[in-house]
């Protein structure tokens, strides 16, 4: 076990950092440039707009709250928020159960171990609108493969309508993310698990610890900061997710799977109401605040965890 | 997720060969290999079923009772023929790869400079800076693609490929910054304050020294931004009009759906096409991508 401490700067090198101040700024420039005009300008226009009654090819005027009381007044733009939330929690809770078994299968001795951390990576490299179109395919109302083996299997009777019930929507668009979201926690929390040495393991095994024991109080704490970050990345982008609604539904059956994003996009792009949609899009920054600040201050990293003192 | 001050992590490593060994081969079968035979099958079999859809005739496409959905009896290449002679998909293609290069060498430029300012020239208010690039990083493109097709159109960009290339960075800078911040640190001090005492520049050190130390990083940070831009989809769908301007992406799912009758075949025939770049670019590289994924996570 080897100890190391923060790198220390020798103090000579600190003086003629100092004066460097503009060598600084100067390298930090084009990034900055990009950064101001492409991130934080539209994040600024979008709150304002969400004030504005803009639409495409006429600039709006100041309206103060008038979308946001519109928006609530809307049970399509509430209905929005019940299913982001649902999808995102439902969503999330499945890919942490699932990456976490399989990033301990894979933490296993295996034959074939880095072939077969690449092939599961596989669904997170390939572009989303592409593997979205596949989901499709597969849950076509008449062509399901899924629908057809079942009724092989003599489990059903009629294919299933997976896109066209609200609550089969649904769960069909969840099983979609999940499938792509799985490969990103299991390979992040593999590379947690392998930091966690063998010989906690025998110790506690040699003490009579069982292997549920052993899990809930060796791995698990282990994991835990590791775990905090790679389920804040997954529930923001779980919670912002656009791409798979838009392929796989548009939102509908009659509104059933619209999430916030996609409703965004359906009131602001095609619909042309730029200031409504920039509303819904705003409405989405307090969550997204909220979990990057529950998983900063509730799931901090803590020293115990690297064998450091509290 | 230590934004602040980076210590080292304590690094627990050790030569124990674990107690799997203690497991028998029936309940390794049960509990290790019929899961992950599993997850393999679930994970990889849209892919499959992509590519056996892509080259399957017509006629066997929804008969399902007198051939095997699952195999392909005369495989035909009428809908990659289609795909490539009949439609603009070469052209999705080659603007896809356009705009993925450009973005990505724009992104790898100023982030270099970016994180070697802010993990080595240490001006005053790099930690800052530093979280800042990091909370950058959170913000994610569904709520800016409003205000941004509003800039895009202001600047005379719309409907063009510079819109995507100069949308791109607002994601691939904070991610390669951080990530090559997390290089930087790595790379020891002495090796700079020797080249200072030399008498090299800023800008000689950061030529000559720490970037040939910093290639791994900057591969990893490449090959990602260029997945994360080749995958992009909702500026692309926002930003581009015009069919001849299209990513793969939008052009598959706005241009090959057409009505209610779909062509099955080359649709997927253009999902496993616009898939092949990042997966062999990926099989090249998997270990690569695998440390800028996790290496995100860990800071």
């Amino acid at each position: 076990m080897t100890m190391t401490t923060t790198a220390k700067q020798p103090l000579a090198f600190g003086n003629i950092a100092r004066s460097n101040t503009a060598v600084g700024l100067f390298f930090m420039l084009p990034a900055a440039v990009f950064l101001l005009c492409f991130l934080t300008y539209p994040l600024g226009l979008g709150v304002w707009l969400g004030f504005t009654d803009t639409t495409i090819g006429r600039d709006g005027i100041f309206i103060g709250l008038e979308n946001y009381e519109a928006l609530a007044r809307d049970s399509v733009f509430w209905m929005a928020v019940y299913n982001t939330i649902f999808y995102t929690l439902i969503a999330s809770i499945l890919k942490f159960g699932f990456g976490l078994w399989l990033a301990l299968i894979l933490n296993e001795h295996l034959p074939f171990k880095s072939f077969f951390r690449a092939i599961i990576l596989l669904p997170w490299v390939v572009p989303t609108v592409l593997s979205a179109l596949a989901f499709w395919w597969i849950y076509d109302a008449q062509f399901s493969i899924i629908s057809w083996s079942l009724m092989k299997l003599g489990w059903i009777h009629s294919p299933i309508n997976f896109l066209g019930d609200p609550n089969n929507a649904r769960a069909s668009v969840i099983a979609a993310n999940v499938w792509r979201g799985i490969p990103f926690v299991a390979i992040s929390l593999l590379a947690g698990l392998q930091t966690i040495p063998q010989s906690l393991h025998e110790a506690a095994s040699l003490d009579g610890a069982t292997g549920w024991q052993r899990f809930r109080f060796i791995t698990l704490p282990m994991l835990t900061p590791i775990i905090a970050v790679v389920m804040t990345f997954s529930v923001l982008f779980t919670f912002t997710d656009f791409q798979l609604i838009y392929v796989l539904t548009k939102g509908g059956p009659v509104n059933a799977t619209h999430l916030m994003a996609t409703l965004s996009f359906q009131r602001g792009i095609p619909g042309g109401q730029l200031g409504e949609g920039a509303a819904i899009a705003v409405a989405m920054i307090p969550f997204l605040l909220a979990s990057i600040l529950f998983s900063f201050f509730g799931l901090q990293r803590r020293k115990w965890q690297q064998g450091g003192q509290d | 997720m230590s934004i602040t001050e980076q210590t080292n992590p304590h690094v627990l490593t050790d030569d124990a060969q674990g107690m799997s060994y203690l497991n028998r081969l029936p309940r390794r079968i049960v509990v290790l290999y019929l899961p992950l035979a599993v997850f393999v099958f679930v994970l990889i079999f849209p892919f499959y079923w992509m590519a056996i859809t892509a080259v399957k005739p017509n006629s066997q496409l929804t008969d399902y009772n007198n051939f095997s959905p699952f195999w392909v009896v005369k495989p035909t290449l009428d809908h990659i023929k289609y795909l490539l002679f009949e439609t603009s998909y070469p052209g999705w293609l080659w603007n896809t790869l356009v705009v993925a290069v450009c973005a990505t060498a724009l992104s790898l430029a100023a982030s270099v400079f970016a994180a070697y300012a802010i993990e080595r020239v240490r001006f005053s208010g790099s930690r800052p800076v530093g979280l800042l690039i990091f909370l950058a990083y959170l913000v994610p493109p569904s709520i800016l693609f409003i205000p941004l097709a509003v800039i895009v159109f202001k600047f005379g960009i719309y409907d063009t490929k510079l819109a995507l290339i100069f949308t791109y960075p607002t994601f691939l800078i904070p991610f390669c910054t951080w990530l090559l911040m997390g290089y930087f640190r790595s790379i020891p001090f002495e090796l700079e304050e020797s080249a200072l005492v030399d008498g090299a520049s800023r800008w000689q050190i950061l030529i000559r020294v720490i970037l040939p130390l910093a290639v791994p990083g900057l591969i990893s940070a490449g090959i990602f931004a260029f997945t994360l831009s080749w995958n992009e989809f909702i500026y692309a769908l926002t930003f581009i009009q015009s069919s001849e301007n299209k990513t793969v992406p939008v052009g598959v799912l706005t241009e090959l759906v057409r009505g209610d009758v779909f062509e099955w075949g080359s649709l997927m025939a253009g999902a496993l096409f616009g898939s092949l770049p990042v997966v062999i670019l990926y099989s090249f590289f998997v270990d690569y991508y695998v440390s800028s994924m996790t290496g995100a996570v860990k800071e």
